[in-house]
């Protein structure tokens, strides 16, 4: 940076404006434009089917009221009374991707390691048989869960016809426990790629010093590997918490009434419930959220990860 | 002896892991030959009826039509864009980088519902478009064409300047050396990126149900016909042939991923 003799608007880095320029465009009118879009109408009010243009708090009133009517969704009514309908739903879901992508990162990071560090030949054969699984649809990976833990499913039919259970068990499907265990399969590649790349990153000469230096392998793996590895394990992190929050087609097919999540709420509001600006305030305190826990989380380990990049310098 | 042990340990759990991943996928193709509506055990009897059926669905094979020529168009699009923006991105003196690349970036980290309602709000109560495969192919645009730069970016990242340079001393014009060498180098990224975005638009489902018309693609048809029970063979054996192509697919740019690598 700062090489001598060019200056911002230098014809140097004017081209690369210029190269930059139709990407920049894109990002700006599809998502910078439509999320101020967004927080207009949020401020805006439906009246059945008119559109009020009058600036008012209402939605936000309507989100952070105690609702004082059971509410109804997908026709069933919905079990949460005296609460903040929409907060309690965000929390919900909040809480199911928290779970998630801790079983997520949880789970990949062993197969990443052992990817990086046990795989000597074929890595390439390895890496694929992890890929594949996820470009496959995602619409069908999830119906498989809805097949494998339904009434009539697979796990129910087989145990029947071994002759372990008489009838169906039930439990196994429309509970938040299907939605988390959907969505920790459903994201797995995105986990376990990251942090391959941070591990795969790692100086192995630092880990040769560590041992020379008297280190056991439970500590160089806690002092050396997993503090170099963090990169990796908050991009993980994030890529997975991220969508996961705002997911919904998960809930629409395994969750159920209980396993509803904000994303349904959304996606109803703008749809069946026509109340536009009530969605699009919902969303933008769902995305306000989203970012705040985002920030706090990138805060929380920023020390981690300023001493594995003072370890690595 | 003790590293005997970890590594078995270890081993055992890559083994079980692949087998969580690959079990319910596997289930569509196992499903889709099985002869009974019903997706239950035990297995009735082998048959190609469901994709006989399949190939005879006129709605299925016109989403299919519609998917193939959004995701084409998609990634050709996107590729683009993409190759003009890496060529930015990586050149030496760039103020602002750091911004640009968070703003370039951003759509990874908006939950996809909101990029679907926020482009359904302007195209519907400001611009007052009607929606159509043109809505869904912008929307697709905005969320693979990050995918289509970070690709591009870390090909030409590792990339000799000076051949660029020695091009335009030796008298080719900056167009040429564009084509001559630029392109030829990023080739195996310019085709991992394509790759990479046809297979994002032809799977992706949300921004395509919030902004699509009349015209199904093929997750929106996929999604409608999860509710009937009997279309449900015939949805498994789609399924299989979509798992077929994506392994080639995925081997392919792999493949090509790894030249790449293995060229520096």
């Amino acid at each position: 940076m700062g090489a001598p003799g060019t200056s911002p608007l230098g014809p140097e880095s004017l081209r690369g404006y210029l190269l930059l320029a139709p990407a920049l465009v894109v990002a700006f009118a599809m998502l910078v434009v439509p999320l101020l879009a967004l927080i207009v109408l949020s401020f805006w009010s439906q009246d059945y089917f008119t559109l009020v243009k009058e600036f008012t708090f209402k939605n936000y009133a309507a989100i952070f009221a105690l609702a004082d009517k059971p509410i109804d969704f997908l026709a069933n009514p919905f079990g949460i009374f005296e609460k903040p309908i929409y907060l309690t739903l965000l929390w919900r879901s909040i809480k199911m991707s928290l779970v998630a992508t801790l079983i997520v990162v949880l789970l990949a990071y062993p197969m990443a390691y052992f990817l990086v560090f046990r795989v000597k030949r074929h890595k390439l054969v390895w890496l694929i048989l992890i890929t594949v699984p996820f470009w496959t649809s995602y619409l069908l990976r999830v119906f498989a869960w809805k097949v494998i833990l339904g009434f009539n499913g697979v796990i129910n039919s087989g145990l029947i016809s071994l002759g372990l259970i008489d009838k169906p068990l039930e439990f196994l499907l429309y509970n938040p426990i299907a939605v988390t265990g959907t969505l920790a399969h459903s994201w797995a590649a995105f986990a376990i790629l990251p942090i391959y790349v941070s591990l795969e990153k790692i100086d192995r000469s630092l880990l040769e010093a560590a041992t020379d230096l008297g280190d056991g392998r439970l500590r160089r793996f806690l002092r050396v590997t997993l503090p170099l590895s963090m990169p990796g394990v908050i991009a993980a992190t994030l890529l997975v918490f991220i969508p996961t929050v705002g997911d919904y087609i998960t809930p629409t097919l395994v969750g159920g009434t209980e396993g509803v999540m904000i994303g349904n709420i959304i996606q109803s509001l703008f749809g069946k419930a026509n109340n536009a600006p009530l969605g699009a305030a919902v969303s933008i305190i769902a995305m306000l959220a989203i970012t705040l826990l985002v920030c706090l989380f990138l805060k929380l380990v920023g020390p981690g990860r300023s001493s594995a990049k003072g370890a690595r310098a | 002896m003790s590293r005997l042990f970890r590594f078995d340990a270890l081993f055992l759990y890559a083994v079980l892991y692949l087998l969580f991943l690959y079990a319910p996928v596997l289930l569509l193709p196992l499903f889709s030959f099985n002869d009974s509506i019903y997706i239950a055990f035990p297995l009735k009897g082998f048959t190609f009826e469901w994709y006989r059926q399949m190939a005879e669905n006129g709605p299925l094979i016109q989403a299919l039509q519609n998917s193939l020529k959004l995701a084409v168009t998609v990634s050709i699009i996107c590729t683009a864009l993409g190759l003009l923006a890496a060529k930015g991105l990586t050149r030496p003196y760039l103020p602002g980088k750091r911004l640009i690349t968070g703003l370039l970036l951003l759509p990874l980290v908006v939950p996809v519902l909101i990029l679907g309602i926020g482009l359904l709000v302007i195209a519907r109560q400001i611009f007052e478009i009607p929606l159509s495969l043109f809505t869904v192919g912008a929307g697709h645009v905005l969320l693979c064409l990050p995918f289509a730069t970070l690709v591009l970016t870390s090909r030409l990242e590792g990339f000799d300047r000076s051949l660029e340079e020695a091009s335009l001393d030796l008298g080719e014009s900056a167009w040429r050396t564009f084509w001559r060498v630029t392109v030829p180098l990023a080739l195996p990224g310019i085709v991992a990126s394509l790759l990479l975005c046809f297979t994002i638009s032809f799977d992706e489902f949300v921004l395509a149900f919030f902004l699509a018309g009349n015209e199904a693609t093929l997750p929106m048809f996929i999604f409608s016909q999860l509710r009937f029970p009997n279309k449900l063979p015939g949805v498994l054996a789609l399924g299989s042939l979509i798992l077929l192509f994506s392994f080639v697919a995925v081997a392919l740019s792999e493949w090509l991923r790894r030249q790449d690598v293995q060229a520096k």
